[in-house]
């Protein structure tokens, strides 16, 4: 078992490696000049220009400039915004936003699907089963901006149940509106696996053995059904997990939400090396641990799997 | 041809309660399963008793509808079954009509299950303990976690496993086979029932083991006296173990009565095919024949040794044996957790030839290694140590391309019917794919060998276009039987090759001519049989060469009896005599 992790955990390494260096590598080629950038219209003279790029390392070569920013990663400063402000204090302020609304996105897409699809599966043919696959299927086609201004506009304006916009002080509350917008657009996919394996589960032998025993529905569908259905739905809400984290841009935007995708969005706008990189290395390094943990979670939900 | 009467148990104990009345008592039961070509009737006005304490077996072959007479009974059938017709009285109350509230009062506390398979009929996720105190939990066996958990640990041990407390917390993939139809047999009685189902309840089980476990249930039963209906395939083993048999076939009943009169006084001629075709009386055959052989008396229809000598033929002493194994050895590493690791050697220096147009049975229960053994000269698993040499190509570091062309001469025909063909393929698909491999004539050639091999398996050519799911046990069995005929019947091909088979024992007995047939008769020593008709003819001669050899078996050695025989396998066209060796394993 810990050697297990220990293993996952050495195989992240080339995977940290390899997405900083391609990270770096992309935004470094970017076109245009950063610096210049930063001052607008103004024509700055060449001895601050010359000072400006010192101080973010930018006059050193590719290479050297990597290796300097990994050096400053691991020694826990991951560099200063344009603005003067350290990236670590962003990610600080902006990392539990996204996270609170991530999380909501993914335990509603996971109840959906699990919901949805044991109905599917246990009426398998029936109008219930087709109804909830159209319905989740027109969500699912809906391209999600979209569905984020409908629900906005219809939820937060119209009807007033919810904050329009998120704003600084990013409540659980505030962003139950945006995080369920984002479930409903997905959850089609977990569904679908949901109700493949209820319907398998069904026709199973262990099933059988289980009202023969004298078991009703009511024990049988929960305990010996929809328990061991779960797995493959656990790993498609996990890994909608790592996606979503990653694709909270466009969300953020619409209902101003200080989360990571709107600060990533500014730092690759003004070509912030340090700062994509920093987060997108974090996001990287998260989305393998959830990985790992969701692989533990499977020996949780299923004896036989054991870990060596 | 369907008349009930009650009978006294076989031990002479008298029915316990109730005399009169029947416990079960089935009225022209009828049941359809919806399909794509409309409803299919697999029970047609079936009707029975079983009174209190006695034991009723159903015998049939697979797809006779004896498994979903005895799932009627409890209204298990699968989604798209259903009772069409008749009446089904448990004690004196018709369930036909039951809905799940009332049927689950009668599951378990009055009718217990022991199902088929023990492999598949646990859940895996749920530990043991959890599964058996679930089934005296619903039926009100015991309140209260420490009675249920005491009446699960009683109900455990009862059923033969000894170490019940402390393997209760386990799961179901630690335990054997045998082990996990003992849990299955304690859930099954737990509720204490006044009729126990068996359906087929040791037909996937080592035939070491399959006695012990019947000879369970049967006292188990006994002593508390529940009736039994058991299902089977095999019409010795129901004689053996119950009081009345019923003989289904094609949906009916074709004949019941008491089992001495059935075994002794057939008068269906499909019964008396059942009879004839019956493992365990197969078995019984050859151990009374060594009886009769000491005595003196030959010329005998029980005769193994004669049976064995009309099967033998010469065997070209000079030429090179088409397969040749010789000091063959496979170690596993299993792991012990943590870092360690132990190994166990599966196969210990174990040698034999397989001369060329032979067969060479391997027997020994499952772990003995025989299973491995195959595999490895199928070039499936790497060997740790020995040679084998497959017509004249030495196995160890074959390349890709000779144990390429090595495959077009040797074919398994393994052991699970289920498993072993895509669920995704079509069986003509299946059964083309090795020609399609080895590039063996074009499209319209192919097509015709297959449906030339269906024919031979006596499966009809329809089949060619379903999928593995629409066809029964038996039937995929044939197909497996079919697949490997695929190239290794075709011209060159066909000179010198080998077929491994285990088929399955559980197969429907009855099995028709071509391949299938031989196949059966070639399956273990003790399933042999003389088969009548010209086309089954086949010679056999134990050889004398059975060597006694060590093949260990967790940390038991057992003694297995390799028996080499030698056999002319003579095709439907007697002139065109196939050069085929072939490695049974059982």
């Amino acid at each position: 078992m810990t050697r297990y992790v220990l293993r996952r955990l050495l195989q992240a390494i080339p995977v940290f490696f390899g997405t900083t260096f391609l990270i770096y590598f992309m935004v470094f080629s970017m076109p245009g000049d950063p610096v210049l950038a930063l001052f607008g219209d103004r024509t700055p003279s060449d001895a601050v220009l010359q000072a400006v790029r010192e101080q973010y390392n930018l006059d050193q070569p590719f290479f050297v400039q990597y290796l300097l920013y990994l050096q400053g990663f691991f020694t826990g400063d991951m560099g200063v915004t344009f603005s003067g402000q350290s990236v670590n204090e962003v990610f600080v302020r902006a990392f539990p936003v996204t996270l609170k609304l991530v999380t909501i996105a993914v335990v509603t897409e996971f109840l959906l699907s699990v919901g949805f699809g044991l109905l599917s599966g246990l009426r398998k043919g029936k109008f219930a089963d087709h109804a909830s696959l159209v319905f989740a299927l027109v969500l699912n086609s809906v391209p999600p901006f979209v569905a984020l201004f409908v629900a906005q506009y219809f939820v937060g304006i119209k009807w007033g149940l919810a904050p329009v916009t998120v704003g600084a002080n990013a409540t659980w509350g505030a962003l139950l509106l945006p995080g369920v917008t984002i479930a409903l657009t997905i959850y089609v996919v977990g569904m679908r696996l949901m109700r493949g394996s209820v319907i398998e589960a069904r026709e199973g032998d262990y099933v059988r053995t289980a009202y023969a025993k004298g078991l009703t529905s009511k024990r049988v569908v929960p305990v010996h059904v929809a328990r061991n259905s779960l797995i493959p739905v656990i790993t498609n809400s996990a890994a909608s997990f790592g996606a979503l984290i990653a694709g909270t841009t466009v969300t953020e935007g619409i209902f101003n939400i200080p989360g990571i995708g709107k600060v990533l969005y500014d730092a690759i706008l003004r070509g912030e090396n340090s700062t994509v990189v920093s987060f997108v290395t974090i996001l990287t390094v998260m989305y393998i641990v959830v990985n790992i943990l969701v692989d533990l979670l499977y020996a949780v939900l299923d004896p036989r799997i054991r870990y060596v | 041809m369907t008349e009930t009467t009650p009978v006294t148990d076989t031990n002479g104990a008298a029915p316990v309660v109730g005399e009169d009345q029947p416990l079960i008592s089935v009225h022209d039961l009828e049941v359809g399963f919806q399909t794509q070509n409309g409803i299919v009737n697999a029970v047609r006005g079936v009707s029975f008793d079983i009174y209190p304490g006695e034991t009723v077996a159903i015998v049939g072959e697979s797809g006779s509808g004896k498994s979903t007479t005895a799932t009627a009974l409890m209204k298990l059938l699968p989604g798209n079954g259903d009772i069409t017709g008749g009446k089904v009285l448990v004690e004196g109350t018709d369930i036909v009509d039951h809905d799940e509230k009332q049927m689950a009062a009668i599951r378990g506390g009055v009718i217990g299950y022991v199902p088929q398979d023990p492999m598949s009929n646990l859940n895996p996720v749920w530990s043991v303990g959890f599964q058996v105190r679930e089934a005296i939990r619903a039926n009100g066996v015991a309140t209260g976690k420490k009675e249920i958990e005491a009446r699960a640990v009683e109900v455990l041990q009862q059923a033969g496993l000894a170490d019940a407390e402390r393997r209760m917390s386990q799961f179901p993939h630690q335990f054997s086979g045998g082990m996990r139809q003992r849990v299955l047999i304690g859930i099954g009685l737990g509720a204490d029932p006044k009729l126990l189902i068996a359906d087929e309840p040791t037909s996937a089980l080592d035939v070491t083991v399959q006695k012990v476990i019947l000879d369970h249930i049967e006292s188990l039963t006994h002593e508390k006296g529940t009736a039994v209906l058991l299902i089977t395939h095999d019409l010795g083993l129901a004689a053996e173990r119950a009081s009345k048999v019923i003989v289904m076939h094609q949906g009916r009943i074709v004949e019941s009565g008491p089992s001495r009169d059935l075994l002794t006084n057939p008068q269906h001629p499909y019964t008396q095919r059942l009879i004839a075709a019956a493992p365990s009386l197969a078995s019984r055959r050859i151990e009374s024949s060594s009886a009769v052989a000491e005595a003196g008396v030959g010329a005998d229809k029980f005769d193994v040794a004669q049976m064995a000598e009309q099967r033998a033929e010469k065997v070209d002493q000079d030429a090179a044996p088409i397969i040749s194994v010789k000091n063959l050895t496979k170690e596993f590493q299993i792991r012990k957790g943590g870092f360690k690791s132990e190994t166990f050697r599966a196969v210990d220096e174990i040698s034999f030839d397989i001369p060329k147009g032979t067969t060479l049975a391997l027997v020994g229960e499952s772990g003995s290694g025989k299973s491995t053994a195959a595999k490895m000269i199928l070039g499936l698993e790497v060997p740790t140590a020995g040679d084998i040499v497959v017509g004249g190509t030495n196995m160890t570091n074959v390349s890709r391309k000779d144990l390429f062309n090595l495959r077009a001469r040797m074919q398994p025909v393994f052991q699970d019917p289920y498993s072993s063909l895509d669920p995704q393929r079509s069986i003509g698909a299946t059964i083309a794919e090795p020609m399609k491999v080895h590039k063996v004539g074009d499209k319209a050639a192919r097509r015709a060998r297959v449906l030339e091999l269906l024919d031979q398996v006596s499966l009809p050519e329809e089949l060619a276009g379903r999928y593995p799911n629409e066809l029964s046990g038996g039937q995929r069995q044939r197909v497996a039987i079919a697949r490997p005929g695929a190239q290794a019947g075709r011209g060159r091909a066909r000179r010198g090759g080998l077929r491994a088979r285990r088929a399955r024992p559980g197969a429907d007995p009855p099995a028709p001519g071509g391949p299938a047939g031989r196949a059966r008769a070639e399956l273990p020593v003790h399933h042999a049989r003389p088969r009548g008709g010209a086309r089954h003819r086949r010679q056999r001669r134990g050889d004398g060469a059975g060597q006694d050899r060590r093949v260990r078996h967790h940390g038991r050695d057992l003694r297995v009896r390799e028996a080499a025989v030698h056999a002319a396998s003579a095709r439907r066209d007697p002139g065109r005599r196939d050069r085929v060796g072939r490695l049974t394993l059982s």
